[in-house]
């Protein structure tokens, strides 16, 4: 076979990639891309509806001095700060146990711990609502026990209004973390753990010394994720508290989605707050990553 | 390993899968049981379901969402799997730098929170009258860097030598695609179609962004819808959200193992 014809193919194969690939590559470009840069413009405009006006940064000076955003920046991360490390850890050290080669049931213990993600967003949250309202079962086991003394109102004071969604989120997303843990200690060749085992490390040390460190780019996967899902949480906290009390459990995406279809619309300013979550995501990604290669 | 701390191990687990249980189990429980009793802690199943399911399809039209969350999750799956595929098997067999640059950008779109892309679109999909239709709401999503990735991954085990002997058969590239690289990544075709069902089913920030008529809502909208209201009927809710729930769970059973590799899939 010639030269020439051998480039014709293979130029032919490459533009048939280009094929395979255009529809997907293009859907991505032109519902990702260009409504993220159309947001941007958008951020720097006011006005209601098609009569959008040029305003300069007053969008993103406003925020910083609007009460109800500032509150929902500090629940977002309240939440990011004290759910996220909690669910990994308590997911890793479940992995952990359910990848002992001697545990029985194994495949039981893990659809029961898996089986929370088979639950809508909006499904688990009225679930919970249910659970910890004034006359939910939460309550009336607490007041039998004798801990209360008569029901409280979980979703109608500020932290435990927090605390519930922070439980909430636990429930839901622990066994889906543990699933990546666990397919990653299964790359972990068994004789590892046997070989400390004989010489002598304790399940601790074990943990500490092989596991975390083996399965460190799934951590910080799951940790990337986690994190972008939290900045973004929007379900729970319409769902579970409807943001209050008094926009006490409010998350960002709450309020510019009340702030873009439930008040009068304000298109410009919400999609200023929306451009900060943007940032946020993507320094946090970029933090988590340059932390992620220090420990190397 | 000690008999107690065996003993604790077992104990623990057994608290964290109560834990995981019990939420689920009591939502079958009071679907099946009077508000009343379900207030009062009847944790026991009753016979209170069809009453429930009357209240319930009085007060909102269940067969209607039903059929929409159907009609959309399962254009949506068999489209992105089509689309996903097809641009995860160009990317890796087909691959040269351009390419692969093309796919870094891509990746880049994972990063793009989708409150920062939502109001644009809204604006976009009003203009061109996607308010309210299957189109409107599968397009965000029927193709994710995610899926694009995970086919990647999977096209690199693709054996060569099967291609070239194809091609000397003379058979054409999209036949090849359909014909034989289908056929051996069922897999991963099972896994990607349980991540976006179930995605899909799950949805609500963007159905409730773009089904502005009572007519287009989805499950899991009228179930919020059932939240607004003073008296919670607790029978009612439950059933609704059992109904809501059946759909993923029953994925969920039959295809766990699918659906385990198809969250963690693009990652190995």
């Amino acid at each position: 076979m010639g030269k020439p014809k051998k480039m014709t193919l293979s130029r032919k194969h490459n533009f048939t990639g280009w094929v395979f690939l255009a529809p997907g590559a293009f859907l991505i470009f032109v519902m990702s891309f260009v409504p993220m840069v159309r947001a941007l413009l958008l951020s720097f405009k006011t006005g209601v509806g098609a009569d959008m006006k040029p305003c300069g940064i007053m969008n993103y000076t406003r925020m910083f001095q609007d009460a109800v955003f500032v509150q929902s920046i500090k629940n977002t991360f309240f939440y990011l700060i004290i759910q996220v490390p909690i669910m990994l850890i308590f997911a890793l050290i479940l992995a952990s146990i359910l990848n002992n080669k001697n545990l029985r049931f194994k495949g039981l213990f893990r659809t029961m711990i898996f089986l929370p993600c088979a639950t809508s967003l909006v499904a688990y949250a009225v679930i919970f609502r249910s659970l910890f309202a004034n006359n939910g079962i939460i309550n009336l086991l607490l007041v039998n026990i004798g801990i209360l003394d008569q029901p409280y109102s979980f979703l109608t004071h500020t932290w435990s209004a927090r605390i519930v969604i922070i439980i909430a989120l636990l429930w839901r997303w622990t066994g889906y973390n543990m699933v990546f843990y666990l397919s990653g200690l299964q790359n972990i060749e068994y004789s590892v753990y046997e070989a400390a085992k004989i010489d002598g490390a304790s399940a601790v040390q074990t943990f500490f010394k092989i596991t975390i460190p083996l399965l460190k780019p799934t951590i910080l996967l799951t940790a990337i994720m986690s994190t972008n899902g939290t900045l973004q949480l929007f379900d729970e906290s319409v769902n579970l508290t409807d943001g209050g009390p008094a926009n006490a459990s409010i998350t960002m995406s709450h309020y510019i989605y009340n702030m873009s279809f439930k008040y009068v619309p304000n298109f410009g300013y919400a999609a200023a707050m929306s451009f900060l979550i943007l940032v946020l995501v993507a320094v946090l990604a970029f933090l988590q990553m340059k932390v992620g290669d220090k420990r190397d | 390993m000690t008999k107690g701390k065996k003993f604790g191990m077992y104990l623990f687990l057994c608290i964290v899968s109560f834990i995981s249980v019990f939420p689920l189990y009591w939502m079958v429980s009071a679907a099946t049981n009077k508000s009343a009793e379900v207030v009062a802690g009847r944790l026991i199943p009753g016979g209170y379901f069809f009453e429930n399911l009357k209240n319930l399809l009085a007060n909102q039209n269940v067969g209607r969402a039903l059929g929409n969350s159907f009609k959309y999750a399962i254009i949506l799956t068999i489209i992105s799997l089509i689309v996903s595929s097809l641009a995860g098997y160009g990317f890796e067999i087909y691959h040269d730098k351009a390419k692969d640059t093309v796919m870094s950008i891509i990746l880049l779109a994972m990063m793009v929170p989708f409150v920062a892309t939502m109001i644009p679109l809204f604006q976009m999909f009003s203009t061109a009258g996607w308010l309210n239709t299957t189109i409107g709401f599968i397009l965000p999503t029927v193709s994710t860097p995610f899926l694009i990735m995970m086919f990647r991954q999977s096209a690199r085990s693709f054996p060569h030598d099967i291609m070239e002997a194809a091609r000397i058969d003379g058979l054409s590239e999209i036949r090849i695609f359909f014909q034989m690289f289908i056929p051996t990544m069922r897999s991963t075709y099972a896994a990607a179609m349980t991540i976006t069902f179930m995605n899909a089913w799950n949805s609500y920030l963007w159905p409730k962004v773009i089904m502005t008529d009572s007519t287009s809502q989805t499950m899991p909208m009228v179930v919020a819808n059932l939240t607004q209201g003073y008296v919670t009927d607790y029978g009612m809710l439950m059933l609704a959200v059992l109904i809501c729930t059946l759909p993923t769970a029953i994925v969920f059973f039959c295809l766990q193992n699918a659906f385990a590799e198809g969250i963690t899939g693009a990652v190995k």
